[in-house]
């Protein structure tokens, strides 16, 4: 786990506060060491603006993770993740007062807790209620220098997928790719020139042909930063980056 | 919603392409938040900043504490004039209302929402 960064407080959410948004799981941990590992690469391009699309809470059933520690430890004692927590960390590893915290959700709960989750660990976060970055779109592109996305990946039947409650946070469609697929053109439109693109996968998603697609359709590079296999997600944290204005460590 | 969140949105109402930006702020209920000054970071945010949306929505707001014209010379009173208009006030409620095509967007909890109903999109 984060051994160097506390994981972000959240005491302030409660057990009912869980009933309408996502409870965090082994994707928000995994997702967090990567960034965590990556600190050193980021802080090098001193990034001023940060999006993360999908800033709400897990919920998800993740009966897989009940016995390992971390998620025990989660599910009974919410201290290490939820709502806004991964802008709150990023916060932490960028610095609270060096970059711009804009945090998107579909979910209006979603959006209010993170705010909540941004003034406990003191790290300034602007959440907006929308899909994806829609209302910011114009103004933010080609601006975005951390742009973060825990999608809904799970692979669900296609009319689960685009409601706006609690279904929305892990309802991915066929092969959990219809709302990823939607999101990537986005992407290369809100990067700046050296910002980069950090997403969840599970294998369901394919991660090597979306990161072909992106390299094939707009020029990114692409890796997996990270990877662990939780119970039968087989989890993965990719990152996006325009190749050539990022130097490999 | 602080005042460098609203320097970013936009109308985005099907069809509404002129006078979309900045959205006009009414019936606001502000408040103050203290953020740490980091002038390095103040600096960088400037050229994503529009200045005079900045301007003229804080002048709505009765905060008189910018120059109209963003000034050449980037002094620490500026910066600091920055950080606190955009950075250190907030719109706890009230709405975001589009000059264009007279959308409303609702602003609670200090959280703009910029969903529209589904026979707008
Ligand atoms: C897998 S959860 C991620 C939770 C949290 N960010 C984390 O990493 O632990 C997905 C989140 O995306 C949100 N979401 C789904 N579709 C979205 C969309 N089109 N635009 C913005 N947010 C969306 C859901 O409401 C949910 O909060
Ligand atoms: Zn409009």
């Amino acid at each position: 786990m984060s051994g160097g960064l506390p994981t972000p407080e959240i005491g302030h959410i409660t057990r009912s506060d869980y009933r309408n948004v996502y409870e965090p799981a082994e994707d928000t941990f995994l997702l967090l060491d990567a960034l965590e590992k990556d600190g050193d690469w980021l802080r090098r391009r001193s990034p001023t603006l940060a999006l993360e699309v999908g800033c709400g809470p897990r919920r998800q059933p993740c009966e897989h993770a009940i016995d390992r520690p971390r998620c025990a430890d989660v599910v009974h004692g919410w201290r290490r993740s939820g709502s806004g927590c991964v802008t709150a960390f990023l916060g932490q590893v960028l610095g609270a007062s060096s970059a711009l915290y804009l945090c998107t959700d579909i979910n209006a709960f979603a959006a209010a807790i993170t705010a909540k989750t941004g003034a406990v660990n003191k790290i300034p976060v602007d959440s907006i209620v929308t899909h994806f970055a829609v209302g910011m779109q114009q103004r933010i592109a080609g601006a975005i220098d951390v742009l973060v996305f825990n999608p809904p990946y799970v692979v669900t039947p296609s009319e689960e997928v685009g409601s706006r409650g609690i279904e929305a946070s892990w309802a991915g469609g066929v092969d959990g790719r219809e709302v990823i697929d939607k999101f990537l053109p986005l992407v290369p439109k809100l990067l700046s020139p050296q910002g980069a693109f950090y997403l969840v996968l599970i294998k369901e998603n394919r991660p090597a042909e979306i990161m072909q697609h992106m390299q094939d359709e707009y020029g990114l590079a692409a890796e997996i930063v990270l990877h662990r296999r939780a119970g039968y997600e087989g989890l993965c944290i990719a990152r996006f980056w325009r190749p050539g204005t990022v130097e490999k460590q | 919603m602080r005042l460098i969140t609203h320097n970013m949105l936009q109308c985005h109402v099907k069809g509404c392409t002129t006078n979309n930006f900045p959205l006009q702020i009414q019936d606001a209920e502000l408040e103050t938040l203290e953020a740490e000054f980091n002038p390095g970071f103040v600096q960088r945010l400037i050229p994503k900043l529009h200045w005079g949306a900045l301007y003229h929505t804080a002048v709505s707001l009765g905060i008189e504490d910018l120059p109209e014209q963003m000034p050449e010379e980037v002094t620490e009173d500026l910066l600091r004039a920055i950080h606190k208009v955009a950075l250190e006030t907030r719109v706890k409620e009230g709405k975001a209302v589009c000059l264009g095509c007279g959308h409303v967007y609702p602003i609670s909890n200090g959280i703009p929402n910029m969903l529209l109903q589904d026979n707008e999109v």
